[in-house]
Protein backbone atom coordinates (compact mmCIF):
# COMPACT_ATOMS: atom_id res chain seq x y z
CA UNK A 1 0.00 0.00 0.00
CA UNK A 2 1.36 3.42 -1.07
CA UNK A 3 0.61 6.44 1.09
CA UNK A 4 0.22 9.82 -0.61
CA UNK A 5 1.00 12.61 1.83
CA UNK A 6 -1.74 15.23 1.88
CA UNK A 7 -0.58 18.47 3.43
CA UNK A 8 -2.83 20.67 1.34
CA UNK A 9 -0.58 21.46 -1.63
CA UNK A 10 -0.46 18.52 -3.96
CA UNK A 11 -1.91 17.58 -7.30
CA UNK A 12 -3.19 14.53 -5.43
CA UNK A 13 -5.81 13.54 -7.94
CA UNK A 14 -3.44 13.09 -10.88
CA UNK A 15 -0.89 11.20 -8.78
CA UNK A 16 -3.51 8.91 -7.28
CA UNK A 17 -5.06 8.26 -10.70
CA UNK A 18 -1.67 7.34 -12.11
CA UNK A 19 -1.23 4.79 -9.30
CA UNK A 20 -4.74 3.55 -9.95
CA UNK A 21 -3.91 2.91 -13.62
CA UNK A 22 -0.82 1.01 -12.52
CA UNK A 23 -3.02 -1.23 -10.42
CA UNK A 24 -1.48 -0.25 -7.09
CA UNK A 25 -3.31 0.12 -3.83
CA UNK A 26 -2.98 3.64 -2.49
CA UNK A 27 -4.44 5.99 0.07
CA UNK A 28 -4.29 9.70 0.72
CA UNK A 29 -3.73 10.87 4.27
CA UNK A 30 -2.47 13.71 6.45
CA UNK A 31 -2.21 11.47 9.51
CA UNK A 32 1.32 10.34 10.46
CA UNK A 33 -0.04 7.27 12.28
CA UNK A 34 -1.86 6.12 9.16
CA UNK A 35 0.95 7.06 6.76
CA UNK A 36 3.41 5.15 8.94
CA UNK A 37 1.74 1.90 7.90
CA UNK A 38 2.44 2.48 4.20
CA UNK A 39 5.11 0.37 2.52
CA UNK A 40 6.23 3.45 0.64
CA UNK A 41 5.29 7.13 0.49
CA UNK A 42 4.83 9.75 -2.18
CA UNK A 43 5.27 13.43 -1.32
CA UNK A 44 3.64 15.44 -4.10
CA UNK A 45 3.55 19.20 -4.24
CA UNK A 46 2.67 22.24 -6.27
CA UNK A 47 3.12 25.76 -4.93
CA UNK A 48 5.71 27.54 -2.86
CA UNK A 49 8.41 25.86 -0.75
CA UNK A 50 7.91 28.07 2.27
CA UNK A 51 4.13 27.49 2.44
CA UNK A 52 4.70 23.76 2.03
CA UNK A 53 7.19 23.57 4.90
CA UNK A 54 4.89 25.62 7.13
CA UNK A 55 2.06 23.19 6.45
CA UNK A 56 4.26 20.12 6.94
CA UNK A 57 5.53 21.50 10.26
CA UNK A 58 2.07 22.50 11.45
CA UNK A 59 0.65 19.06 10.73
CA UNK A 60 3.63 17.39 12.41
CA UNK A 61 4.48 15.74 9.12
CA UNK A 62 8.08 17.02 8.86
CA UNK A 63 9.34 14.97 11.79
CA UNK A 64 7.30 12.00 10.69
CA UNK A 65 8.72 12.06 7.13
CA UNK A 66 12.29 12.27 8.45
CA UNK A 67 11.72 9.32 10.81
CA UNK A 68 10.00 7.33 8.07
CA UNK A 69 12.89 7.93 5.65
CA UNK A 70 15.56 7.08 8.21
CA UNK A 71 13.79 3.80 8.91
CA UNK A 72 14.76 2.85 5.35
CA UNK A 73 11.26 2.72 3.88
CA UNK A 74 11.01 4.28 0.39
CA UNK A 75 9.95 7.88 -0.11
CA UNK A 76 9.45 9.64 -3.45
CA UNK A 77 9.11 13.42 -3.68
CA UNK A 78 7.56 14.83 -6.86
CA UNK A 79 8.20 18.39 -8.16
CA UNK A 80 7.99 20.65 -5.09
CA UNK A 81 7.93 17.42 -3.10
CA UNK A 82 11.42 16.65 -4.43
CA UNK A 83 12.71 20.11 -3.53
CA UNK A 84 11.42 19.70 0.03
CA UNK A 85 13.79 16.74 0.51
CA UNK A 86 16.79 19.11 0.39
CA UNK A 87 18.38 21.41 2.95
CA UNK A 88 16.93 24.77 2.02
CA UNK A 89 15.24 26.90 -0.61
CA UNK A 90 15.49 30.58 -1.44
CA UNK A 91 11.85 30.76 -2.60
CA UNK A 92 10.10 33.67 -0.80
CA UNK A 93 13.09 34.12 1.49
CA UNK A 94 15.35 31.38 2.76
CA UNK A 95 13.62 28.46 4.48
CA UNK A 96 14.76 25.10 5.72
CA UNK A 97 13.69 21.89 4.05
CA UNK A 98 13.57 18.32 5.31
CA UNK A 99 17.34 17.98 4.78
CA UNK A 100 17.19 14.31 3.81
CA UNK A 101 19.48 15.04 0.86
CA UNK A 102 22.31 17.57 0.43
CA UNK A 103 21.72 20.67 -1.66
CA UNK A 104 19.76 23.88 -1.91
CA UNK A 105 16.95 25.05 -4.14
CA UNK A 106 17.47 28.27 -6.10
CA UNK A 107 15.61 30.23 -8.76
CA UNK A 108 16.51 29.98 -12.43
CA UNK A 109 18.37 33.24 -13.01
CA UNK A 110 16.58 33.81 -16.34
CA UNK A 111 19.86 34.91 -17.95
CA UNK A 112 22.49 32.47 -19.20
CA UNK A 113 26.25 32.81 -18.96
CA UNK A 114 26.38 34.72 -22.26
CA UNK A 115 23.94 37.29 -20.95
CA UNK A 116 21.06 35.92 -23.05
CA UNK A 117 17.72 35.91 -21.27
CA UNK A 118 15.51 32.83 -21.25
CA UNK A 119 12.01 31.89 -20.11
CA UNK A 120 11.16 31.02 -16.52
CA UNK A 121 9.33 28.75 -15.56
CA UNK A 122 11.10 25.84 -17.21
CA UNK A 123 7.87 24.54 -18.71
CA UNK A 124 7.42 21.65 -21.08
CA UNK A 125 9.05 18.42 -22.24
CA UNK A 126 12.75 18.03 -21.72
CA UNK A 127 15.16 15.16 -22.24
CA UNK A 128 16.37 13.10 -19.29
CA UNK A 129 20.02 12.11 -19.24
CA UNK A 130 21.08 9.50 -16.74
CA UNK A 131 24.13 10.59 -14.79
CA UNK A 132 24.39 7.98 -12.04
CA UNK A 133 23.24 4.43 -11.64
CA UNK A 134 20.19 3.78 -9.55
CA UNK A 135 17.76 0.94 -9.11
CA UNK A 136 15.08 3.51 -9.99
CA UNK A 137 16.24 3.78 -13.61
CA UNK A 138 17.84 0.41 -14.31
CA UNK A 139 17.29 -0.67 -17.94
CA UNK A 140 15.61 2.60 -18.86
CA UNK A 141 15.92 4.31 -22.23
CA UNK A 142 16.50 8.04 -21.94
CA UNK A 143 13.37 9.95 -22.96
CA UNK A 144 11.37 13.16 -22.56
CA UNK A 145 9.45 14.07 -19.41
CA UNK A 146 7.25 17.03 -18.49
CA UNK A 147 8.63 19.80 -16.27
CA UNK A 148 7.03 22.89 -14.74
CA UNK A 149 9.15 24.75 -12.22
CA UNK A 150 10.87 28.07 -11.56
CA UNK A 151 13.29 26.83 -8.89
CA UNK A 152 15.83 24.07 -9.26
CA UNK A 153 18.29 22.07 -7.21
CA UNK A 154 21.92 23.06 -6.81
CA UNK A 155 24.11 20.51 -5.13
CA UNK A 156 27.84 19.98 -4.75
CA UNK A 157 27.24 16.31 -4.09
CA UNK A 158 26.74 15.00 -7.64
CA UNK A 159 26.26 11.46 -6.35
CA UNK A 160 22.63 12.23 -5.46
CA UNK A 161 21.79 13.21 -9.06
CA UNK A 162 20.52 10.16 -10.96
CA UNK A 163 19.30 12.02 -14.05
CA UNK A 164 19.35 15.58 -15.26
CA UNK A 165 17.96 17.75 -18.02
CA UNK A 166 19.54 20.66 -19.84
CA UNK A 167 17.85 24.03 -19.52
CA UNK A 168 20.49 26.74 -19.86
CA UNK A 169 22.60 24.59 -17.58
CA UNK A 170 22.23 21.30 -15.82
CA UNK A 171 18.93 20.78 -14.02
CA UNK A 172 18.81 17.79 -11.65
CA UNK A 173 15.70 15.82 -12.60
CA UNK A 174 15.87 12.54 -10.69
CA UNK A 175 17.67 12.43 -7.36
CA UNK A 176 18.13 9.72 -4.78
CA UNK A 177 20.18 8.26 -2.00
CA UNK A 178 19.33 5.15 -0.03
CA UNK A 179 15.58 4.84 -0.12
CA UNK A 180 14.88 8.55 -0.60
CA UNK A 181 14.06 9.56 -4.19
CA UNK A 182 12.85 12.66 -5.94
CA UNK A 183 11.66 13.71 -9.40
CA UNK A 184 11.64 17.37 -10.37
CA UNK A 185 9.33 16.71 -13.35
CA UNK A 186 5.82 15.29 -13.17
CA UNK A 187 5.94 11.53 -13.86
CA UNK A 188 2.15 11.43 -13.62
CA UNK A 189 2.04 13.85 -16.59
CA UNK A 190 4.96 12.43 -18.58
CA UNK A 191 3.11 9.96 -20.76
CA UNK A 192 4.56 6.44 -21.00
CA UNK A 193 8.05 7.38 -19.71
CA UNK A 194 6.54 8.89 -16.56
CA UNK A 195 4.29 5.91 -15.99
CA UNK A 196 7.25 3.53 -16.37
CA UNK A 197 9.25 5.49 -13.81
CA UNK A 198 6.36 5.43 -11.36
CA UNK A 199 5.90 1.73 -11.97
CA UNK A 200 9.55 1.15 -11.23
CA UNK A 201 9.25 3.05 -7.95
CA UNK A 202 6.27 0.93 -6.99
CA UNK A 203 8.19 -2.25 -7.77
CA UNK A 204 11.05 -0.99 -5.72
CA UNK A 205 8.63 -0.39 -2.84
CA UNK A 206 7.42 -3.96 -3.22
CA UNK A 207 11.01 -5.11 -3.14
CA UNK A 208 10.98 -6.53 -6.68
CA UNK A 209 13.16 -3.94 -8.31
CA UNK A 210 15.82 -3.73 -5.61
CA UNK A 211 19.16 -5.16 -6.58
CA UNK B 1 17.00 20.81 -24.35
CA UNK B 2 13.46 21.98 -23.85
CA UNK B 3 11.22 21.05 -26.76
CA UNK B 4 8.70 23.19 -28.61
CA UNK B 5 5.19 22.06 -27.76
CA UNK B 6 2.33 21.22 -30.12
CA UNK B 7 -1.07 21.69 -28.51
CA UNK B 8 -4.40 20.62 -30.03
CA UNK B 9 -7.36 22.62 -28.75
CA UNK B 10 -10.80 21.09 -28.22
CA UNK B 11 -14.04 23.04 -27.86
CA UNK B 12 -16.34 21.46 -25.30
CA UNK B 13 -20.02 22.26 -24.97
CA UNK B 14 -22.20 20.68 -22.30
CA UNK B 15 -19.58 17.98 -21.82
CA UNK B 16 -19.14 17.09 -25.51
CA UNK B 17 -16.48 18.06 -28.00
CA UNK B 18 -18.06 20.14 -30.74
CA UNK B 19 -17.10 21.90 -33.97
CA UNK B 20 -16.88 19.22 -36.59
CA UNK B 21 -14.29 16.67 -35.76
CA UNK B 22 -13.54 14.04 -38.36
CA UNK B 23 -12.28 10.97 -36.68
CA UNK B 24 -13.65 7.91 -38.34
CA UNK B 25 -11.41 5.73 -36.23
CA UNK B 26 -13.14 6.73 -33.03
CA UNK B 27 -16.28 5.19 -31.65
CA UNK B 28 -17.56 8.58 -30.63
CA UNK B 29 -15.94 11.71 -32.04
CA UNK B 30 -17.69 13.84 -29.44
CA UNK B 31 -16.22 12.14 -26.42
CA UNK B 32 -13.54 14.38 -24.84
CA UNK B 33 -11.78 11.47 -23.15
CA UNK B 34 -11.53 9.44 -26.35
CA UNK B 35 -10.23 12.43 -28.30
CA UNK B 36 -7.75 13.31 -25.58
CA UNK B 37 -6.41 9.76 -25.65
CA UNK B 38 -6.19 9.92 -29.45
CA UNK B 39 -4.08 13.08 -29.34
CA UNK B 40 -1.91 11.63 -26.59
CA UNK B 41 -1.14 8.65 -28.84
CA UNK B 42 -0.41 11.05 -31.71
CA UNK B 43 2.27 12.74 -29.63
CA UNK B 44 0.46 15.92 -28.54
CA UNK B 45 2.51 17.59 -25.81
CA UNK B 46 -0.43 19.13 -24.04
CA UNK B 47 -4.13 19.71 -24.61
CA UNK B 48 -6.39 22.70 -24.17
CA UNK B 49 -10.09 22.25 -23.48
CA UNK B 50 -12.15 25.32 -24.10
CA UNK B 51 -15.50 25.18 -22.33
CA UNK B 52 -18.04 26.97 -24.52
CA UNK B 53 -21.08 25.88 -22.51
CA UNK B 54 -23.58 28.66 -22.10
CA UNK B 55 -25.32 27.24 -19.06
CA UNK B 56 -24.42 26.63 -15.45
CA UNK B 57 -25.22 22.93 -15.92
CA UNK B 58 -22.80 22.81 -18.83
CA UNK B 59 -20.06 24.19 -16.60
CA UNK B 60 -20.81 21.61 -13.94
CA UNK B 61 -20.52 18.91 -16.61
CA UNK B 62 -17.08 20.28 -17.52
CA UNK B 63 -15.84 19.36 -14.04
CA UNK B 64 -16.86 15.75 -14.73
CA UNK B 65 -15.07 15.87 -18.09
CA UNK B 66 -11.92 17.16 -16.39
CA UNK B 67 -12.08 14.31 -13.87
CA UNK B 68 -12.41 11.64 -16.55
CA UNK B 69 -9.63 13.13 -18.66
CA UNK B 70 -7.31 13.39 -15.65
CA UNK B 71 -8.11 9.81 -14.69
CA UNK B 72 -7.17 8.37 -18.06
CA UNK B 73 -4.50 10.67 -19.45
CA UNK B 74 -0.85 11.17 -18.51
CA UNK B 75 -0.15 14.43 -20.33
CA UNK B 76 -0.84 17.93 -19.03
CA UNK B 77 -3.98 19.80 -19.96
CA UNK B 78 -5.41 23.28 -19.57
CA UNK B 79 -9.05 24.25 -19.19
CA UNK B 80 -10.35 27.65 -20.28
CA UNK B 81 -13.69 29.29 -20.83
CA UNK B 82 -16.01 30.75 -18.23
CA UNK B 83 -13.50 30.81 -15.40
CA UNK B 84 -14.44 33.92 -13.46
CA UNK B 85 -13.41 33.40 -9.86
CA UNK B 86 -10.96 31.67 -7.56
CA UNK B 87 -13.76 29.21 -6.80
CA UNK B 88 -14.03 28.33 -10.50
CA UNK B 89 -10.27 27.75 -10.61
CA UNK B 90 -10.41 25.53 -7.54
CA UNK B 91 -13.18 23.37 -9.02
CA UNK B 92 -11.30 22.80 -12.26
CA UNK B 93 -7.82 22.33 -10.80
CA UNK B 94 -9.00 20.04 -8.02
CA UNK B 95 -10.79 17.94 -10.62
CA UNK B 96 -7.36 17.28 -12.12
CA UNK B 97 -6.61 19.97 -14.71
CA UNK B 98 -3.01 21.17 -14.64
CA UNK B 99 -3.70 24.75 -15.61
CA UNK B 100 -6.61 27.12 -16.03
CA UNK B 101 -6.77 29.72 -18.72
CA UNK B 102 -8.22 33.14 -17.86
CA UNK B 103 -9.37 35.57 -20.51
CA UNK B 104 -12.23 38.08 -20.17
CA UNK B 105 -12.46 37.72 -16.40
CA UNK B 106 -8.79 38.66 -16.02
CA UNK B 107 -9.18 41.76 -18.19
CA UNK B 108 -12.23 42.87 -16.21
CA UNK B 109 -10.61 42.14 -12.86
CA UNK B 110 -6.83 41.68 -13.15
CA UNK B 111 -6.53 40.84 -9.41
CA UNK B 112 -7.96 37.45 -10.35
CA UNK B 113 -4.53 36.56 -11.77
CA UNK B 114 -2.84 37.44 -8.46
CA UNK B 115 -5.40 35.42 -6.53
CA UNK B 116 -4.99 32.34 -8.70
CA UNK B 117 -1.19 32.53 -8.77
CA UNK B 118 -1.06 33.16 -5.04
CA UNK B 119 -3.20 30.16 -4.30
CA UNK B 120 -2.02 27.62 -6.86
CA UNK B 121 1.27 29.03 -8.09
CA UNK B 122 2.01 30.74 -11.40
CA UNK B 123 2.51 27.45 -13.21
CA UNK B 124 -1.24 26.81 -13.02
CA UNK B 125 -2.31 30.18 -14.41
CA UNK B 126 -2.44 30.81 -18.14
CA UNK B 127 -3.66 34.18 -19.36
CA UNK B 128 -5.31 33.97 -22.78
CA UNK B 129 -5.21 37.13 -24.88
CA UNK B 130 -7.30 37.69 -27.99
CA UNK B 131 -5.44 40.23 -30.10
CA UNK B 132 -6.49 42.25 -33.12
CA UNK B 133 -4.43 44.78 -35.02
CA UNK B 134 -5.67 48.35 -34.84
CA UNK B 135 -4.27 50.53 -37.62
CA UNK B 136 -5.25 53.75 -35.88
CA UNK B 137 -2.82 53.07 -33.03
CA UNK B 138 -0.39 50.93 -35.01
CA UNK B 139 -0.45 48.06 -32.57
CA UNK B 140 -2.64 45.23 -31.29
CA UNK B 141 -5.63 45.69 -29.04
CA UNK B 142 -7.00 43.24 -26.48
CA UNK B 143 -10.48 41.88 -27.20
CA UNK B 144 -12.75 40.16 -24.71
CA UNK B 145 -15.97 38.14 -24.65
CA UNK B 146 -14.78 35.67 -27.25
CA UNK B 147 -13.51 38.45 -29.50
CA UNK B 148 -16.77 40.36 -29.53
CA UNK B 149 -15.72 43.35 -27.43
CA UNK B 150 -12.84 45.66 -28.03
CA UNK B 151 -10.97 47.15 -25.07
CA UNK B 152 -8.63 50.12 -24.71
CA UNK B 153 -5.82 47.78 -23.66
CA UNK B 154 -2.71 47.36 -25.74
CA UNK B 155 -1.70 43.69 -26.04
CA UNK B 156 1.97 44.10 -25.10
CA UNK B 157 1.15 46.20 -22.04
CA UNK B 158 -1.52 43.76 -20.93
CA UNK B 159 0.74 40.74 -21.45
CA UNK B 160 3.42 42.37 -19.29
CA UNK B 161 0.91 43.24 -16.59
CA UNK B 162 -0.53 39.70 -16.60
CA UNK B 163 2.96 38.26 -16.08
CA UNK B 164 3.75 40.78 -13.32
CA UNK B 165 0.56 39.67 -11.62
CA UNK B 166 1.59 36.03 -11.75
CA UNK B 167 0.59 34.53 -15.11
CA UNK B 168 2.87 31.55 -15.80
CA UNK B 169 2.15 31.41 -19.50
CA UNK B 170 0.45 33.49 -22.22
CA UNK B 171 -1.91 31.92 -24.75
CA UNK B 172 -1.89 34.44 -27.57
CA UNK B 173 -4.55 34.28 -30.27
CA UNK B 174 -4.40 36.49 -33.34
CA UNK B 175 -7.98 37.29 -34.30
CA UNK B 176 -6.73 38.60 -37.64
CA UNK B 177 -5.21 35.24 -38.54
CA UNK B 178 -7.65 32.91 -36.80
CA UNK B 179 -9.44 30.65 -39.28
CA UNK B 180 -7.43 31.96 -42.25
CA UNK B 181 -4.99 29.03 -42.32
CA UNK B 182 -2.36 31.39 -43.68
CA UNK B 183 0.00 30.97 -40.75
CA UNK B 184 0.39 32.34 -37.26
CA UNK B 185 0.79 36.06 -36.74
CA UNK B 186 4.56 36.14 -36.48
CA UNK B 187 5.01 39.83 -35.68
CA UNK B 188 2.48 39.67 -32.87
CA UNK B 189 3.87 36.44 -31.46
CA UNK B 190 7.45 37.68 -31.56
CA UNK B 191 6.53 41.02 -30.00
CA UNK B 192 4.77 39.37 -27.06
CA UNK B 193 7.29 36.58 -26.64
CA UNK B 194 10.13 39.10 -26.42
CA UNK B 195 8.16 41.34 -24.06
CA UNK B 196 7.52 38.73 -21.37
CA UNK B 197 9.63 36.32 -19.35
CA UNK B 198 7.18 33.39 -19.44
CA UNK B 199 6.38 30.94 -22.25
CA UNK B 200 4.07 32.10 -25.06
CA UNK B 201 1.70 29.81 -26.95
CA UNK B 202 0.98 31.01 -30.49
CA UNK B 203 -2.58 30.48 -31.65
CA UNK B 204 -4.69 31.31 -34.68
CA UNK B 205 -3.92 30.69 -38.33
CA UNK B 206 -2.20 27.31 -38.49
CA UNK B 207 -2.72 25.80 -41.95
CA UNK B 208 0.25 23.50 -42.44
CA UNK B 209 3.39 22.14 -40.79
CA UNK B 210 5.54 24.97 -42.12
CA UNK B 211 3.46 27.48 -40.20
CA UNK B 212 4.55 25.82 -36.96
CA UNK B 213 8.20 26.10 -37.97
CA UNK B 214 7.67 29.83 -38.62
CA UNK B 215 5.92 30.30 -35.26
CA UNK B 216 8.90 28.80 -33.44
CA UNK B 217 11.77 30.18 -35.50
CA UNK B 218 10.49 33.64 -36.45
CA UNK B 219 7.69 34.11 -33.96
CA UNK B 220 9.84 32.93 -31.02
CA UNK B 221 6.87 30.99 -29.68
CA UNK B 222 7.45 28.33 -27.03
CA UNK B 223 4.39 26.35 -28.06
CA UNK B 224 1.81 26.45 -30.83
CA UNK B 225 -1.85 25.63 -30.68
CA UNK B 226 -4.22 24.55 -33.43
CA UNK B 227 -7.70 23.15 -33.69
CA UNK B 228 -9.27 22.56 -37.08
CA UNK B 229 -6.24 21.36 -39.05
CA UNK B 230 -5.85 18.53 -36.55
CA UNK B 231 -9.55 17.82 -36.12
CA UNK B 232 -10.17 17.72 -39.87
CA UNK B 233 -7.04 15.66 -40.38
CA UNK B 234 -5.53 18.14 -42.79
CA UNK B 235 -2.36 17.21 -41.04
CA UNK B 236 -1.55 15.39 -37.83
CA UNK B 237 0.50 16.11 -34.75
CA UNK B 238 2.83 13.33 -35.86
CA UNK B 239 3.33 14.82 -39.33
CA UNK B 240 3.93 18.29 -37.94
CA UNK B 241 6.49 16.95 -35.51
CA UNK B 242 8.39 14.89 -38.04
CA UNK B 243 8.51 17.94 -40.35
CA UNK B 244 9.77 20.13 -37.51
CA UNK B 245 12.48 17.61 -36.66
CA UNK B 246 13.74 17.75 -40.25
CA UNK B 247 13.84 21.52 -40.01
CA UNK B 248 15.95 21.40 -36.89
CA UNK B 249 13.24 22.39 -34.43
CA UNK B 250 13.55 20.37 -31.22
CA UNK B 251 10.34 18.45 -30.54
CA UNK B 252 9.54 15.39 -28.52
Amino acid sequence: MIGIIDYGMGNLFSVSQALERLGTEWFISDDPAELGNAKGLILPGVGSFKDAMTLLDRQELSGFIKDYASSGKPLLGICLGMQLLFEESEENGLSNGLALLPGKVVRFPGTDKNGESYKVPHMGWNFLKFTNESDLVTDFQEDYVYFVHSYYLKTDDKSVVIASADYHGEVPAIVGRGSVYGMQFHPEKSSSMGMSLLKNYLELVEGKGVR
Amino acid sequence: MLTKRIIPCLDVKEGRVVKGIQFVSLRDAGDPVELAAFYDREGADELVFLDISASHEGRQTMVEVVKSVAASLAIPFTVGGGINSLEDMKRILRAGADKVSLNTAAVLRPELINEGAGYFGSQCIVVAIDAKYDESIGTWRVYTHGGRKSTEQDVITWAREAVDRGAGEILLTSMDNDGEKSGFNLQLTKAVSEAVTVPVIASGGAGNAGHFEDAFKEGKADAALAASIFHYKETSVKEVKSFLKQQGVVVR
